[in-house]
């Protein structure tokens, strides 16, 4: 019944969240400030780890690649998928709940508790919209991280296996375009812009929502971390099981 | 003015507030006293509208905020300015920024006229050199000072002030009691002032309404507090080593 409770105030949040509009000047400036926020903010975190895991994802493959007739080019298809499928867009995802939603969950949490919100609140605005919303929007652009991510961890890949001798020059490229399948890509970014919108509002909710003083934004942002972890590994299963099961 | 009738409010089973009914006058600053734990915040809060009372009604100049509409409500709620209890200001913001706000909001004026209004309010509270400091740069009672600019930028009809002065120097509480009370007679505003500072009851309070468990024990002004024989209200009053030196000395003829 709890869950259930924190589920129907969920929906309720985001039924705030999209009605009375914030004045557009402000919001956009709040759109703009979110993006080097969230999306700028996260890009350096996100090159270094997909680097490292594309390239890890190669050795790997290479030091299981035993058979003699199985050709050394599947070291760059097995990067390839496993970096396009998971490792980018969930991996990457998982990672951000802790980076972005911490961030989130504090930053509004901490508003809760110095009675910032309170304050929007009496001046008549729409306290969800103006701190929610623009979350939401600069999210969006969270694909393109994972676009970012999806090319370096490739090129990690690439360098592991090519500079690390396992691999050719060649037999790499032409692993990377063996069955390439496009639609793999679109289900991707399908996945990535479900887990932007998680992202932005599970942490959300748990910033607005937090009881307590400064232990209860500690409290907030372990359990935002710890759902939107949760509802993003469970969308995933969905999403493949409708996407990509024939 | 302010009228309360009745006024109750219950969290999770516990009624906090018991059926308070009094009124707040406009031009007056009006105390809101009592221990901790009495319902003094509830009390604030429910004539701020961020809680809505059970039981009971709530007017302002006559209109009775639980019959308005949402959107009247909302633009009730834009007559009122607020300064919380930990100043409630945007750290992300700097000073000129936060005082802004509200016009940015709520007002078509162009950016300089808001920025004139802004430094109008400023110089008000005497903070004329800290425009561009954020509220982490800036002590406490410049931050109080900032928060009154703010509620006071959209010249509001109605004025709350959740202990304005607590965690304040003496000296610095009684500049910001004063400021209140000025600006309260300048603009003939009803201000509604939570506190439970005698030196704030001693230097501007003009109507005092003691809270005790979520009751209204007594109202009065600051002349008739110290001559009540309400024992509730004189435990609360003389609890203060200070007031309670004065009265022995009063006692004692000296």
């Amino acid at each position: 019944m709890f869950y259930l409770d924190d589920i129907g105030r969920y929906f309720l949040m985001l039924k705030g969240v999209f009605s009375r509009m914030t004045k557009g000047s402000v919001i956009r400036n709040l759109i703009f400030k979110e993006i080097d926020d969230l999306i700028i903010g996260s890009l350096g975190i996100t090159v270094f780890l997909a680097f490292f895991i594309g390239a890890v994802v190669a050795i790997q493959t290479a030091l299981n690649l035993n058979n003699p007739l199985i050709p050394k080019q599947l070291i760059a298809f097995a990067s390839r998928q496993s970096v396009i499928l998971e490792f980018a867009p969930t991996f990457i995802s998982v990672i951000m709940a802790g980076k972005v939603g911490s961030f989130i969950t504090s930053s509004i949490g901490t508003m809760r508790v110095t009675e910032q919100i309170d304050a929007l609140e009496v001046m008549g605005i729409n306290s969800l919209n103006y701190l929610v919303f623009p979350k939401i929007i600069a999210m969006l652009m969270y694909p393109f991280v994972i676009a970012i991510a999806m090319f370096m961890g490739i090129f990690g890949g690439y360098v592991a296996g090519v500079y690390g001798g396992f691999v050719s020059n060649s037999e790499f490229i032409n692993g990377l375009q063996e069955d390439f399948i496009p639609f793999h890509l679109v289900y991707a970014f399908i996945k990535t812009f479900i887990y932007s919108f998680l992202l932005a509002t599970i942490p959300s909710f748990h910033g607005y929502y937090m009881k307590g003083g400064a232990l209860g934004v500690g409290k907030a942002s372990t359990s935002a971390f710890v759902w939107t972890t949760v509802v993003i590994v469970i969308t995933n299963y969905i999403l493949t099981q409708l996407l990509l099961s024939q | 003015m302010i009228e309360v009738k009745d006024i109750h409010k219950s969290f999770n089973g516990e009624e906090i507030l018991k059926g308070i009914t009094t009124s707040f006058e406009r031009g007056k600053t009006n105390l809101i006293i009592g221990t901790s734990g009495s319902g003094k915040t509830v009390f604030l809060k429910c004539m701020l509208g961020l809680f809505t009372p059970e039981e009971g009604t709530i007017s302002y100049d006559g209109t009775t905020y639980s019959d308005l509409t949402t959107q009247e409500q909302r633009d009730l709620r834009e007559q009122m300015g607020m300064v919380f209890q930990g100043s409630a200001l945007f750290d992300s913001m700097t000073v000129e920024e936060n005082v802004m706000f509200p016009l940015m909001m709520f007002t078509k004026q162009k950016k300089e006229e808001m920025r004139e209004r802004v430094h109008e309010v400023l110089d008000r509270v005497h903070l004329e050199n800290a425009n561009n400091k954020l509220p982490s740069e800036i002590s406490g009672g410049m931050q109080k000072r900032v928060a009154i600019a703010r509620a006071i930028v959209t010249r509001p009809k109605y004025l709350f002030c959740d202990e304005p002065n607590s965690g304040l120097d003496p000296r610095t509480a009684i500049v910001i009691d004063n400021l209140i009370k000025e600006i309260t007679e300048e603009n003939d505003i009803t201000t509604v002032i939570n506190t439970h500072d005698m030196n704030s009851v001693m230097e501007i309070g003009e109507k005092i309404v003691f809270l005790r468990k979520g009751h209204l024990e007594w109202e009065g002004d600051k002349t008739q507090i110290f001559k009540t024989d309400n024992e509730a209200v004189t435990d609360f009053v003389y609890s203060s080593n200070l007031f309670k030196k004065v009265r022995d000395a009063q006692l004692k003829g000296l």
